[in-house]
């Protein structure tokens, strides 16, 4: 490294040592899955053929994966923590019912604007996420039960507020809003290409993401550092909460329905597509380009399977094994002695 | 029991070691952090199979393949790290993986007496065997330790620094267990920093540098200690500690401790530090010491008395406003307290000043590696890569990396606890040196240490703490060993 001042000609060969390393870093456990997901759309090409793989399909495959997408982002600073937040699917539900709920949408969106509509289902994730965050950070109950407690007392609530039956979006203004293509993409995979990019700068360029990393890699050492570990883990069950509320203005754009049944066990398939983006689930390490490759291998696998015609149930099956054999190669990948 | 004989080809870690051990002995193994004891004992214990060399158990071949097959022989270890589970009892503990079973169902009674049984010889027969191991101290969790390695039909023990976490009362007790082994013709192979535990029990002792043993058997009564260092670091040792050029007496008081007191650890202690001094915490395990620097830190929340910077009073139980009054602490559990292991070494030392880095929000990586490359640069961190892991770093270097940490920040204060713990002889006098040209530097620093040697060499002042109280302000200089334990002792009776 001290050498490369001398170096002029600026095209002498990598040393074998810096390739060794960006290779067991944070890029060769991408290498893997971008193998796992080149490998999966290739068997969705051979066996469904051009079709497949045309872009209307892809486009197809980016719809389908950026609800699940948003959610997942917040949910890999959540992880990287070390933390868990078991609520998303319920807050999304949550959110969809109070954004659309009569009451609000009379008062509120019909005398303002239709973008009262996506803040509300925003502030309403933020502020579940929030209690979240001040249970577990100042309350000192396990994320798990905190969040478990909130997924089951979120979808209740949904059930009281929308009276058990759908609720429709009236401001047309708000279906016309989110009724876009830009450039030809449909503006739920532009929601979620952005809210990946602001995910990754945050995680990699700020001092919020730096101490994510820190608190899950070594809580006691960051706070007796001097970083306020309490106060960090509130927000990021707050951030958590607010990817859900963006997750339900995808979802009302999309259904154009409010409903308590909405996001059903999506707090699972994100925290898998974490996970198997190589996310360790004790914290500590993690990327955002790692969960993004996740959630499209997840997108792109049942995106196979429907063209198959192989059932829902056959497609779990598979879930499950992918991400079992995920987890396995990663942990093959992390214990090599790179170093 | 004719020995065991271990010879290594050209690997990495080891390269070539002799070692013999006779029944009953106590064969002692030196060398400085790095130098390849820890995985010397691992391939003893079947963690590592080494890739050439044999190994002679009873004048046979002996081929050790996993921990079991080293139990098998009748081989022990207890290691640094006190590889005890919390939750369970001490019974649970000593039995775990080989539970006293039958049909399946374990007999927990027939535990229960094994191990008050083993307790007993081990000099702690007060310890119940139905207490849980979360609720004991270090030194009994070590007690634990060796119960379970007696708890086996064992012909050697291997014993990984026993001594770090004891104090003096503790280390004589472990020597006499060490004794009674040695005298049913157990074989003791102990690890250590220290030399005079060396000359207080050991009867031979193999050198490791680096990989190989530089000189194996030696008897220890015939061997001066010079020779040892010399074999130990490949030069003589001379004075460890740097000089003491003296404090001020106009310097200004930067720390002042008032009456502060914690409920049921320590109360009523007041001191004070001046910029430029060393004040050293003298003291047995268990006194308070650490307890006292954390709360004066804000990671304990005080219960009485009060802190001031300068003047400045600070919040109770607020690391944060300490950190920013110009406090940092460098805790005594260096990997689980103070470093994240995981990540890189500069990012390890600019985890406290981020809002130096960054601009709303936004970190600049590059001046970030550049302040980290100055500070490894000074404090001469080996190896002296930023971006390599803190994993990769022997414990003297990571002690610097929290040093760096504190520089990085600006602190003028800092509350060192058992900075050399765990650090070998030679990076050792290089800390000490370290630490007072911080302080000619015009810090206040305050260290911890369990070893009254290091503090009476590096401190200006001793404060000796016994039973959570301050029973004594002196001059380092006015005051040998012996007068601080003669104070320890007398202040804990009372």
């Amino acid at each position: 490294m001290s050498t490369q001042s001398t170096d002029t000609t600026g095209t002498t060969a990598t040393p074998p040592s810096a390739l060794r390393r960006a290779l067991s870093g944070s890029a060769g456990r991408n290498l893997g899955l971008v193998v796992a997901l080149a490998v999966i759309f290739a068997v969705g090409t051979i066996t469904d053929g051009a079709g497949f793989a045309g872009l209307d399909n892809i486009l197809v495959i980016l719809r389908q994966a950026s609800v699940i997408g948003v959610i997942s982002i917040g949910m890999t600073f959540v992880i990287l923590a070390g933390g868990i937040d078991l609520s998303v699917g319920a807050v999304l539900a949550l959110a969809s019912v109070v954004a659309t709920a009569d009451a609000l949408q009379d008062v509120i969106v019909e005398n303002t604007h239709w973008i009262m509509l996506v803040v509300i289902a925003l502030a309403t994730g933020f502020l579940a996420g929030l209690i979240n965050g001040v249970v577990i950070a100042y309350g000192k109950v396990a994320a798990f039960m905190a969040t478990l407690a909130m997924m089951v007392g979120a979808r209740g609530l949904a059930e009281l507020v929308s009276g058990n039956r759908n609720t429709l979006v009236d401001s047309s203004e708000f279906k016309r809003a989110f009724n876009v293509d830009i450039l030809g993409v449909d503006i739920l995979i532009w929601i979620f290409v952005l809210v990946a990019a602001a995910g990754w700068i945050l995680l990699n360029r700020t001092t919020f993401g730096r101490r994510t990393v820190a608190i899950g890699g070594n809580r006691e050492a960051a706070r007796l550092s001097g970083i306020k570990v309490k106060r960090h883990t509130m927000w990021l069950y707050a951030l958590a909460g607010t990817c859900a509320g963006i997750a339900a203005v995808m979802m009302l754009a999309r259904t154009t329905t409010g409903t308590a049944t909405h996001g059903n066990l999506y707090e699972l398939d994100a925290i898998a597509a974490v996970v198997v983006g190589g996310t360790l689930l004790i914290g500590g390490r993690g990327t955002i380009t790692g969960t993004v490759f996740g959630v499209l291998i997840f997108s792109t696998l049942s995106n196979v399977f429907v063209q198959l015609n192989l059932s829902s149930s056959v497609q779990a099956v598979a879930k499950g094994i992918i991400i079992v054999v995920a987890v396995l190669l990663q942990q093959r990948f992390a214990s090599r002695p790179g170093q | 029991m004719r020995g065991i004989k271990k010879r290594f080809g050209p690997v990495k870690a080891l390269r070539g070691v002799d070692l013999d051990v006779a029944p009953g002995e106590v064969h002692c193994l030196l060398g400085q952090n790095g130098a390849g004891k820890s995985t010397l004992i691992k391939v003893l214990a079947g963690v590592h199979s080494p890739d050439t060399g044999e190994l002679l158990w009873h004048g046979e071949r002996a081929n050790i393949d996993g921990p079991q097959s080293a139990i098998d022989l009748g081989i022990a270890t207890m290691y640094q790290e006190l590889d005890v589970v919390d939750g369970l009892t001490i019974a649970e503990n000593i039995f775990l993986g080989h539970e006293l079973t039958r049909g399946g169902f374990t007999q927990r009674s027939a535990q229960v007496a094994r191990t008050r049984e083993l307790l007993n010889r081990l000099g702690h027969g007060s310890l119940s065997p139905h207490a849980e191991v979360g609720s004991l101290s270090a030194a009994e969790k070590q007690i634990v330790s060796m119960a379970r390695a007696l708890s086996h039909d064992i012909e050697l023990i291997i014993m990984d620094e026993p001594s770090a976490v004891l104090d003096g009362e503790e280390v004589d007790n472990l020597f006499r267990v060490v004794k009674e082994l040695t005298s049913q013709g157990i074989a003791v192979i102990y690890i250590t920093h220290r030399l005079a535990e060396i000359r207080a029990i050991g009867d031979r002792i193999t050198v490791l540098k680096d990989g190989a043993s530089t000189a194996s058997n030696l008897l220890v009564a015939d061997t001066p200690t010079d020779v040892l260092i010399r074999h130990m670091t490949g030069r003589a040792l001379k004075n460890v500690f740097p000089p003491r050029p003296g404090v001020a007496h106009d310097a200004p008081v930067v720390l002042d401790v008032e009456g502060l007191g914690r409920s049921g650890e320590f109360d009523d202690v007041s001191f004070q530090v001046r910029a430029g001094e060393i004040v050293g915490l003298a003291g047995l395990v268990g006194s308070g010491r650490s307890e006292i620097v954390e709360t004066i830190y804000g990671a304990r929340q005080a219960s009485e008395g009060s802190v001031f910077v300068r003047g400045a009073k600070l919040p109770r139980g607020s690391v944060d406003a300490a950190v920013s009054a110009g406090l940092g602490l460098s805790p005594e559990e260096r990997k689980s307290q103070g470093l994240i292991l995981g990540e890189p070494i500069f990012r390890n030392i600019t985890l406290s000043s981020f809002a130096r880095f960054a601009k709303a929000g936004f970190l600049d990586e590059g001046a970030e590696k550049t302040a980290a490359d100055e500070q490894i640069a000074a404090l001469e961190l080996r190896p002296a890569d930023p971006a390599l892991p803190a994993s990769a770093l022997s414990g003297g270097n990571q002690q610097k990396i929290l040093l760096a940490r504190w520089l990085v920040h600006g602190s003028s204060i800092l509350l060192l606890d058992e900075p050399t713990r765990g650090v070998d002889v030679g990076a050792r006098a290089e800390i000490y040196a370290l630490i007072r040209a911080l302080a000619d530097a015009g810090n206040a620093i305050v260290v911890i240490s369990s070893e009254i040697e290091e503090v009476l060499g590096l401190a200006d002042t001793v404060l000796v703490i016994g039973d959570g109280r301050l029973l004594s302000t002196v001059d380092s200089s006015e005051i040998d060993e012996h007068g601080v334990l003669d104070l320890v002792m007398k202040g804990t009776a009372a």
